[in-house]
Order: C-alpha cells, then sequence, then structure tokens
C-alpha cells in the first residue's frame, strides 16, 4: 500500500487527538485523545521504519509505550484524587483560581 | 554499550541510582523523621555535583552517539544541581508546616533532575523526548502534592493534561523529522540537512510542532495558559523548583536541537520566532500588572521571561550571532535561577496555613519587621526588573545587545519598553514592604533563610564580575557547535 | 497496489454473508416461544441479581494501573531474550539491573500496602 495512505491515516487520527483535547470537556476523553495523539505518532514511526527500513523507528515505539503507561498511571491517579475531592472530572469546573 | 558509556554519564547513573536508593530508604525512615529523607537526597546531590565538576566539559560520546557530554550540558547541570539543593531546602520545612511531608517528594524531585540533566546531554531526539518526559512526569505529581487541596490538584490535573500535550506534539514532530530524513540523531538530521536530501515539507512541519511543544513547557504565549493557575496551585517550593526546572531544560532542549539542525530553515522561523517572542514580553508583562497573588504575579513575571530569553534565540540561525545569544541565554537563565529560587523563598516564609499571606498586600511591613527578608525581597525585584548593581540586569542586557546585534532592534525595543512596564508591578511590591504598615507573620526557617540570603548575595555579588560569568558561558556555547 | 488485497475483500464479504445466512435460518424456521426467564440477561446459569450497570470499586483501578506498569516492561524483555546470547555478559548484568530497579519499584507498592485489598 502506498506510504500516503499511512501518513494520512496517522494525521487524520492527529488531528482527531488535537480536536479532542480542545474540544472535549470531561478530562478522561481529554486523556484518551492525548493517547490517540501518541499512538498517531507510534504509527508514523512504524509507518517510516518499515518505509526506510530501520529498527530506530520501531524501538522508539518501544518507548513510547512505556511512557505512555507511566502517563496513565499518573493521570489516572490525579483524576481518582480530584474525583474523591470534587465527584466531577469536568474540566470546566476547574475553577478554583482566577486572575 | 561499555563501560566507558557509563563512565561518561556517570553522574547521572549515580543520580538516578541513588533516588531509586532514596525512594526505598524512605519506606522505612519513621513519619517524624522525614528530614532524614531530605538529607539524604542533598548529599546525593552534592556527591553528584562533585562529580559533574570533576568530569569538566570535556566532549564526550556515548551509547552509539545518542548521549553527548559537553561544556553546555556541563553549564545547564550545575544550574540543575544547584536547583535541585536550593529545592530540598525550601521543601522540607515548607511541607512539614503544612502537613503535606511526605518522603516521595524528595526523590521525585531527583527524578526531575536527572530528565533535566538527560535533557542537556540528548544528541538524538529519542533522548530528547525520553528526558522531556522524565522530567515532566515528577513536576505533575509534585504539583500535586497537597492532596485533597482542590487547588493543588486542579493545578496538577491541568499541569498534567497541557504538559502530556505538549509532549504528544513533541513526538509527533520527532516522527515527521525521522519520515524526513531517516534519522533521529542530531548529526545525521544534520547531514540530510546540509545535503538537502530530506523532504522540506515534513522537516518544516517536525520544526514547528517542536517549538510549539516547547514554547508550552516553558510558558511562551499563546501557549501559557497553564502557567498562572498551575503556578499558583501547586506547592510553593515544586512553584519555585519546576519554573526554573522545566523552563530551563525546555530552552535547553530548543537551543541543542534548534541551533544544530534547523539553521537552514531560518526564513520560515524567524518570523514565527520574532512574533512569538514579541507577544510574550507584552502579554506577560501587562497581565502581570493587574495581579493582586503573589504567586500568580511570578506566574506572569515568569512568562515575561521566558519572552527575554526568546527574544535573544531569533537570530540563532545567523552563525556570527548565535554564539553570543546561546551565551547570552545561558548566563540569563543563571540570573533567573537565583533570582527565582531567592523570591520564592521570601513567598514560602511568608505563606500561612491555607494559603493565607499570598497576596501582595501581606507583604505590608515586611521591610521594616524583617529588614533581611525585606533587603533580599527587594533585590530580587530589581534584578527581575533588570536594574543596575543586579545579576538580572547583566542578563537583560546580554539579551538585548545580542537582539541588537542580530538585526532585531525592533523587538530589542519591545523589550526595553517591556521592562520598564515590568519595574511597575515588580517596585510595587516593593513600595507595599517599605511604605506601608503592617506587621507580617513570617515563619522563619533557617535553611529557607540560607537560601534567600545566598541567592541575595551571589545575584549581587555576581553583578561585579558579569564578564568571567559570561566567559564561562561563551566556553560552554563553544562546545556547542 | 491495492490490488492485492482484493482476496482479504473476498474473506470479509464471505464472512458476512455466512453470518447473515446463518442468522437468517435461525430467524426463518426456528421455534420461538418466549417465557419470562428465557428473557432474562444470562449469566452462566445463575439466577441474575442485583442492577446490571453497578459501579465497580475504584480499589480496581490501583490493581490495574500497577498490571500495566508491570506487564509493560515485558516488551523491554522480549526482544532481549531473542537475542540475548549475542550479547553476552553484558547484557544479562543490564537486565539484571532493570529487574532490580522494577522491584524497587515492586517492593515500594508492597510497603506502601498498594497490594492490600482492604
Amino acid at each position: 500500500m502506498p506510504l500516503a495512505y499511512y501518513i494520512g491515516l496517522s494525521a487524520v487520527m492527529f488531528i482527531l487527538g488535537i480536536m479532542g483535547v480542545l474540544l472535549r470537556r470531561n478530562a478522561l476523553v481529554v486523556f484518551m485523545s492525548l493517547e490517540l495523539i501518541f499512538n498517531s505518532a507510534n504509527l508514523l514511526f512504524i509507518t517510516f521504519a518499515s518505509y526506510y527500513q530501520l529498527l530506530a523507528g520501531q524501538i522508539m515505539v518501544f518507548f513510547v509505550m512505556t511512557v505512555a503507561a507511566a502517563e496513565v498511571a499518573v493521570g489516572l491517579a490525579l483524576m481518582v484524587e480530584i474525583f474523591r475531592t470534587k465527584n466531577t472530572i469536568n474540566i470546566d469546573q476547574m475553577s478554583q483560581m482566577k486572575g | 554499550m561499555t563501560i566507558n558509556d557509563l563512565n561518561t554519564i556517570l553522574p547521572l547513573v549515580v543520580l538516578a541510582g541513588w533516588s531509586v536508593v532514596v525512594l526505598l530508604a524512605d519506606l522505612w525512615i519513621p513519619k517524624d523523621r522525614k528530614g532524614w529523607t531530605a538529607a539524604l537526597s542533598a548529599v546525593g546531590l552534592v556527591v553528584v555535583l562533585g562529580l559533574t565538576l570533576a568530569r569538566g566539559g570535556t566532549v564526550q560520546k556515548a551509547f552509539f552517539g545518542t548521549v553527548l557530554v559537553d561544556g553546555f550540558a556541563l553549564y545547564l547541570d550545575i544550574i540543575f544541581l544547584v536547583g535541585g539543593l536550593a529545592g530540598i531546602a525550601l521543601a522540607y520545612d515548607y511541607l512539614k508546616r503544612m502537613e503535606l511531608e511526605r518522603g516521595e517528594y524528595y526523590p521525585l524531585l531527583l527524578i526531575a533532575i536527572s530528565g533535566m540533566m538527560l535533557m542537556t546531554y540528548a544528541n538524538d531526539l529519542i533522548i530528547v523526548f525520553l528526558a522531556l518526559e522524565l522530567l515532566s512526569l515528577p513536576l505533575y505529581i509534585m504539583a500535586g502534592f497537597a492532596r485533597f487541596n482542590l487547588q493543588s490538584e486542579e493545578a496538577a490535573l491541568k499541569y498534567f493534561l497541557l504538559g502530556s500535550f505538549a509532549s504528544g506534539l513533541v513526538l509527533y514532530g520527532v516522527a515527521l523529522l525521522f519520515g524526513a530524513s531517516g534519522h533521529t540523531d542530531l548529526p545525521g538530521l544534520v547531514n540530510t540537512m546540509r545535503a538537502g536530501t530530506g523532504n522540506q515539507a515534513l522537516f518544516l512541519f517536525g520544526a514547528a510542532l517542536l517549538l510549539v511543544g516547547f514554547s508550552f513547557k516553558t510558558g511562551i504565549v499563546p501557549f501559557h495558559m497553564w502557567m498562572p493557575d498551575v503556578y499558583q496551585g501547586a506547592p510553593s517550593p515544586a512553584t519555585a523548583f519546576m519554573s526554573v526546572g522545566a523552563k530551563a531544560a525546555g530552552f535547553a532542549a530548543l537551543m541543542r536541537v534548534f541551533v544544530t539542525v534547523f539553521p537552514s530553515l531560518s526564513d520560515d522561523l524567524t518570523p514565527i520566532l520574532w512574533a512569538l517572542a514579541a507577544i510574550t514580553m507584552v502579554v506577560g508583562n501587562v497581565l502581570a500588572i493587574s495581579q493582586k497573588n503573589i504567586k500568580r504575579l511570578l506566574a506572569y513575571s515568569s512568562i515575561a521571561q521566558s519572552g527575554y530569553l526568546l527574544m535573544a534565540f531569533v537570530p540563532y540561525a545567523n552563525a556570527e550571532v548565535s554564539s553570543d545569544s546561546i551565551a547570552a541565554m545561558l548566563f540569563y537563565l543563571l540570573a533567573y535561577t537565583l533570582t527565582t529560587f531567592g523570591a520564592w523563598a521570601v513567598i514560602i516564609q511568608m505563606e500561612q496555613q491555607e494559603r493565607r499571606g499570598l497576596e501582595v498586600a501581606d507583604y505590608a511591613g515586611l521591610g521594616k519587621r524583617h529588614p533581611w527578608l525585606g533587603l533580599a525581597m527587594t533585590i530580587f525585584m530589581l534584578s527581575f526588573t533588570g536594574v543596575p548593581l543586579t545579576l538580572g540586569f547583566w542578563g537583560k542586557f546580554y539579551l538585548f545587545s545580542t537582539a541588537v546585534e542580530g538585526g532585531f532592534v525592533g523587538l530589542a525595543l519591545i523589550g526595553l519598553l517591556t521592562s520598564v512596564v515590568s519595574a511597575f508591578y515588580y517596585l510595587r511590591v516593593v513600595v507595599v514592604m517599605y511604605m506601608q504598615p503592617g506587621d507580617p507573620p513570617v515563619k522563619q526557617n533557617r535553611w529557607v533563610n540560607l537560601t534567600a540570603l545566598l541567592a541575595a548575595a551571589v545575584v549581587v555579588g555576581l553583578a561585579f564580575i558579569p564578564g568571567s560569568v559570561l566567559d564561562l558561558a561563551l566556553q560552554a556555547v563553544l562546545q556547542l557547535q | 497496489m491495492l490490488v492485492e488485497y482484493i482476496p482479504l475483500l473476498i474473506i470479509f464479504l464471505l464472512a458476512f454473508f455466512v453470518a447473515l445466512v446463518v442468522q437468517g435460518l435461525g430467524a426463518g424456521f426456528g421455534p420461538r416461544r418466549p417465557t419470562e426467564r428465557k428473557g432474562q440477561p444470562y449469566e452462566s446459569g445463575m439466577v441474575p441479581y442485583g442492577p446490571g450497570t453497578r459501579r465497580i470499586s475504584v480499589r480496581y483501578y490501583l490493581v490495574a494501573v500497577l498490571f500495566i506498569l508491570f506487564d509493560i516492561e515485558a516488551i523491554f524483555i522480549l526482544p532481549w531474550a531473542v537475542v540475548y546470547r549475542d550479547l553476552g555478559v553484558s547484557g544479562l548484568v543490564l537486565m539484571i539491573v532493570f529487574i532490580f530497579i522494577l522491584e524497587a519499584a515492586f517492593v515500594y507498592a508492597w510497603k506502601k500496602g498498594a497490594l492490600e485489598w482492604e
């Protein structure tokens, strides 16, 4: 299949991720959109790794997956904490600080 | 992978290993003895500082060229390690006083510093990304360290969401650069750029995404929205540490990657950088004027400082100016670090339970009741403004002169005008301290006091020998190219 | 080229067609005598109890996150295992260091009581 298809799919995922981060109000959904961005980059790495016949791209994906797991741990912990005190994770209601 | 590789990055290995040791040791340290954890971490930082200085600035590559140790890394590592020591000094008493004392704070700090040091070593975009995450993740947790305090939790969540967003953009940029050239290592990217064989459109997109990602991290308008809330909500010692560490690491990555790899994209990038620098200086300084909360005030001030730093970065592609401009940025980062830690040391002593004592109005009478603290705070405010006889003056002087040298007189003029504006809100703090009556309750602690007074002394002391500091910075830069 | 993927398309169509036929035969010829018991949700032969959309205890989250964190490290161990003969002693030592760091995290989680259910 032509390279452009993979790049196109990755670009669509990336744009969807960005729109999700900017438009959605539920922190969990925003977080899922972030994962979408990470995975769109992963797809791009794999695509170019196979295109150039280079292992570096595949190794990068390993690192990204590990990092994403670490982010999940931190992010979910923060969300659970904030849900306990506030009973919502809607980011529009995060308005303790103004100025 | 040989012993030589490990030896090259020995300070980093020791620091990362030590953070694991401290994390485990803390499990057996009783709750009322968390000072031991702090002391252990500080000892580790001192040892690593010694190792870093002992190794010096000789250029060494390791791990198949993915890691590069040089004078540039040495200079910034010293800033990070000293900043870490200051971070521990500021945190210990504060955490105890605010009933937040948990031993994890210190290992997290060490891990964040490991990430920052790795960022200065990075000679491969994979390492840049890993270092970015390694320094960011602990900072997210530190921002939310005040559990069950809604402000702190909100700050942490905002920082986490926008920080991860920035990391995602950087990652996608790296992927595009990899696609454009088949390289993630900086020398390989440089060669492809020079030969002109890579895909230019992908290169430009990738570079732009990296720029946006690092702009988030360093707080450049219009990617700054998270900063005031995060600075205000996070526990003050964590704010102090992140305002220095995250910013310096972000600029380190910008300098390393852009100066080495992207000079040929300058036709497209220079106008963007120009606009970003100008708008950051203006917005940061203007919005700071109306702030009543000192933490928010310093947040906007920090945004403005990013603008000044970025101003010197605009002529990055001009080979004649770029080493001067990087040296000026390194110099300013030093001045910014010292001034910031000093100012936060005063703020931390002023902060009371339940986030009282954080309004500018609360500083009334500080100058008369506690003359030393008042004097120190005055010095920091003057240094932020850039008044002569402080290190901040020389920092701004070098930044402005490189901007003029690079032919961006208009930008330097905007910088000068906004500096005048900034005097308004910095000096307001001084005026409130000395001119208005009051008796602020100050929670003195010798370590915090030591940080404040030491920082004040160095800010004034180094202002008499700016030339030798700049020489150090210049030596650091010579090895960058 | 895209032509290479035509067999895949054929399999998709075939699978869809088979599923359609099986469902259609069942719906067309099978007897249909609904009772109250048959209409209930299927819970492996048990009599269903409680609402179907209960909240799951938040403690599962801690277990799940720990699982993800320790599970994802396997992606570093697996490629290492494939080539570990070529890596020699240094590869073995490095992997031991890696596992020890993981163990440190495990000890931390254990001592902090993250593995206790109550």
